[in-house]
C-alpha cells in the first residue's frame, strides 16, 4: 500500500505481521499457512471496519490525498477521442481549468473540470487547482460551445476554491463566478456534474449548476473550506477536522439535504487504490444519469435545473 | 502615516460610552470593530471625529469630516431610499432554522435578531423611488455580517421572482460577508438558487440595478450582486470575493489601502459607477426613468 492514511495504521500495522510471518515462515521452512489465513480474515475484518465507518475528516483527507485522480486522469479513463481546448479569448488560458471534447461511451460531449497537480511543478503552474476568472471564463466559453452544437456538457468539481489573490480579484472573480452561475442556468444541453475530490465554495459550484449533480463517495463539498471555518469559527485553522464533522461536508450528508442526486461508489479505501475503477463507475453513473436526461425536451431541461436549485433551503415561514 | 495621526488623536477624545456590550462581531468583516455610540454624538470608525448625531443623520450617515459612508441597517437604508410610506415588505416572517444542527448557531441567531431588530439579514418588499416603482432588496450587515444563508437566498429569489412577475425593476442593496457556514452547503446553493432566478428575470428583459455597499464580499458578490445590468457602489466600499486577509496570506504581500474598494473596482472596469449616499436616490431615479419605468415624479421630461 502507498500513500497510508493516519487512520489505515492498524491495516498497515497487520499488513506488515502478515508478511514477516511468510517471510519467517520461508526462512525457516516453518508452514504457517493457517496462521496466514486466519490473519487474513482478520486483516479483511479490519478493513470492513475502518473503510465503511469513515468519519468525515477521513473522507476529507482522502477527498484531498495526493495521488487522488485529477480531472485530467479521469478523462483520459472515462472518455475517448479527447481534444483538449484552451484559452478564454479574453486573458489567457488558466490551467487550473482544462476542458475540451470527447467521446462518452461513442456520443460527443464537452468536459470542463478544475485540474490540480499531479506534482509541486506542476501544481504551481496550475494553481493547486484553484482557477482565476480566465479559468471559469474559459470554461463558460466551453460551454457556450456545447450549447450551440448540442452536446452535452460534463463538469468534474476538484477544487479548494477560487484562486483567492489580488491578480483574480482585478480581474473580476466575483464576476467571472456569478456569470457561470446565471448562464449554466440557462444552457439547453444536459448538464452533469460530478464532485471528484474536495468541492469547495463559489469556485466549485461555478461548473456545478447542473440537472444532475454527481458525488463520489468520499469527497467532500461545502460553502467554506472546513479550514476556512475553523479559523473563523475558533480562531484556530488547525481544528478542520472538527470543522469537517460540524459542517455536514460528505456525499451521503448532501444525499440526506436533496443538494445531490446520486453517490458513485470508490473503491475500497479511496480512489486511489485504483483509477481504472473510479473511472468506470463514474462512466457507468454518467451513461445513465445521460440517458434519462436525453428524454428530456430543451424547455424541460431548463425548468427541471431550476426546479432542482430553486427548493434548496431549510427555513420556518411563521 | 495620517492613520497613525489620527489613532493617537482618538485616545483623548472622551464620549459617551455605551461600547460595553454592544460587541458585534465581524466575523468576515474587513474593518475593526468599532462601535458607533449610539445618542447625542457620533464617532466616526474611519477618521474618528465626532459629530452630532443629528447632523450625521441628516448627512446620511456619511461622515462631514473624511466622507465614510458609514453601514447602514436595512431599515434605515430603505427610509433613505424609498419615498415615504410607500414601501410594502415581502415575506417578513421567514426565519432561519438551523438545518445541520451547527453548534452554536440557534443561539447566535437569537443574539443577531436583538442586535440588529431584524429577522434575517434581509428585507425586501416593493416601494417607489422618486415615483418610480420597483421591487428591493435590503442587505444588512448588522444581521449575522449579512452573511447568506437559506433565509437571504429564499427572500431574494421571491423578489425576484416577484418582479419578473409583475414586470417591475429590480434593485438589490448588497452587504455582506459571504455565506452563512452554519448552513454551509444550503448556503453556498443559495448563489445558485439566487442566480438563476435572475438569469430568468434577465431573459424576460427585467432591468436590475446592483448597489454594492460596504462590504460585499463573497458568496454574495459572487452571485446577485455582480450580475446587475448596471452595478453601482457606494464611495470606499470593500467588495470582492476573497478577503484582504486571505489574499495577504496567499500572495504574502501586504496589499495597498484601496484594495478592493470600490474606486479600484471602478478602475479595474468592474464596476459602472460610483455614487455618493446623498446622490444614490437620485441616481436610482435617473436610471429608471431612463429605461422607461412608467412613475415618477422627481424627473422633468
Amino acid at each position: 500500500m502507498a500513500g497510508e492514511m493516519p487512520f489505515e495504521a492498524p491495516l498497515v500495522e497487520m499488513r506488515k505481521k502478515i508478511e514477516e510471518l511468510q517471510q519467517f515462515g520461508a526462512e525457516k521452512g516453518i508452514d504457517f499457512s493457517e496462521e496466514i489465513a486466519r490473519l487474513e480474515d482478520r486483516y479483511r475484518q479490519l478493513e470492513e471496519e475502518v473503510y465503511s465507518n469513515l468519519s468525515p475528516s477521513q473522507k476529507m483527507h482522502l477527498a484531498r490525498h495526493h495521488q487522488r485522480p485529477t480531472s485530467l486522469d479521469l478523462i483520459g479513463l472515462i472518455f475517448t477521442d479527447f481534444v483538449e481546448l484552451h484559452g478564454d479569448r479574453m486573458f489567457g488560458d488558466d490551467l487550473a481549468v482544462v476542458g475540451g471534447l470527447a467521446k462518452l461511451n461513442g456520443v460527443p460531449v464537452t468536459v470542463v473540470g478544475q485540474q490540480r497537480g499531479k506534482d509541486t511543478k506542476d501544481n504551481i503552474a496550475r494553481f493547486f487547482g484553484s482557477p482565476h476568472p480566465e479559468g471559469f471564463r474559459k470554461a463558460l466559453r466551453l460551454m457556450h460551445q456545447a450549447n450551440k452544437f448540442g452536446r452535452p456538457i460534463i463538469t468534474l468539481i476538484d477544487t479548494k476554491g477560487a484562486y483567492p489573490g489580488s491578480t483574480a480579484e482585478e480581474r473580476g472573480q466575483s464576476e467571472a463566478i456569478a456569470r457561470n452561475l446565471k448562464e449554466m442556468a440557462l444552457l439547453r444541453v444536459p448538464v452533469i456534474c460530478v464532485v471528484i475530490g474536495e468541492g469547495g465554495s463559489g469556485g466549485a459550484l461555478a461548473l456545478g449548476v447542473g440537472n444532475r449533480v454527481l458525488m463520489l463517495e468520499n469527497s467532500i463539498y461545502s460553502a467554506i473550506s472546513p479550514n476556512g471555518a475553523a479559523s473563523i469559527l475558533w480562531k484556530d485553522a488547525s481544528k478542520a477536522d472538527q470543522a469537517a464533522e460540524a459542517m455536514k461536508i460528505t456525499a451521503k450528508d448532501l444525499l440526506e439535504m436533496e443538494v445531490i442526486e446520486e453517490i458513485v461508489p470508490e473503491p475500497r479505501g479511496g480512489a486511489h487504490r485504483s483509477y481504472e475503477e473510479t473511472a468506470s463507475a463514474i462512466k457507468e453513473a454518467l451513461i445513465r444519469s445521460l440517458e434519462d436526461l436525453s428524454a428530456l425536451t430543451a424547455d424541460e431541461l431548463l425548468e427541471q435545473r431550476y426546479a432542482k436549485f430553486r427548493k434548496i433551503g431549510k427555513f420556518a415561514d411563521k | 502615516m495620517f492613520k497613525d495621526l489620527f489613532q493617537k488623536k482618538r485616545k483623548y477624545a472622551t464620549i459617551p460610552s455605551e461600547r460595553v456590550g454592544q460587541g458585534r462581531s465581524d466575523e468576515a468583516g474587513e474593518r475593526p470593530k468599532r462601535e458607533i455610540p449610539e445618542g447625542l454624538m457620533n464617532k466616526c470608525p474611519k477618521c474618528g471625529s465626532i459629530q452630532y448625531s443629528k447632523e450625521l443623520e441628516k448627512n446620511f450617515k456619511v461622515c462631514s469630516n473624511c466622507g465614510y459612508h458609514m453601514r447602514l441597517n436595512a431599515m434605515e437604508r430603505i427610509r433613505y431610499t424609498v419615498d415615504e410610506d410607500s414601501f410594502t415588505e415581502f415575506d417578513e416572517n421567514l426565519e432561519s432554522l438551523d438545518p445541520l444542527e451547527f453548534p452554536g448557531y440557534a443561539s447566535k441567531l437569537d443574539q443577531q435578531k436583538l442586535k440588529s431588530g431584524l429577522k434575517e439579514a434581509v428585507v425586501t418588499g416593493q416601494g417607489l423611488i422618486g415615483g418610480f416603482p420597483a421591487v428591493l432588496a435590503v442587505m444588512s450587515f448588522d444581521f449575522f455580517t449579512g452573511s447568506m444563508g437559506s433565509v437571504v437566498g429564499e427572500k431574494i429569489t421571491r423578489a425576484i421572482e416577484v418582479a419578473t412577475e409583475k414586470d417591475l425593476p429590480l434593485i438589490i442593496f448588497s452587504t455582506s460577508g459571504g455565506a452563512r457556514m452554519q448552513e454551509s452547503i444550503l448556503s453556498l446553493m443559495q448563489m445558485a438558487k439566487t442566480s438563476a432566478a435572475l438569469a430568468r428575470f434577465h431573459e424576460r428583459g427585467g432591468l436590475y440595478i446592483s448597489v454594492i455597499t460596504d462590504p460585499t464580499t463573497g458568496g454574495v458578490s459572487a452571485s446577485f450582486a455582480m450580475l446587475g445590468d448596471i452595478i453601482i457602489a457606494e464611495p470606499g466600499a470593500i467588495f470582492g470575493f476573497a478577503g484582504r486577509i486571505v489574499i495577504e496570506q496567499t500572495i504574502r504581500q501586504k496589499l495597498p489601502d484601496d484594495f478592493q474598494t470600490a474606486e479600484f473596482n471602478l478602475q479595474h472596469g468592474q464596476l459602472d459607477l460610483v455614487s455618493h449616499r446623498k446622490d444614490l436616490k437620485a441616481t436610482l431615479s435617473k436610471l429608471l426613468d431612463l429605461h422607461g419605468v412608467k412613475g415618477g415624479t422627481a424627473i422633468g421630461g
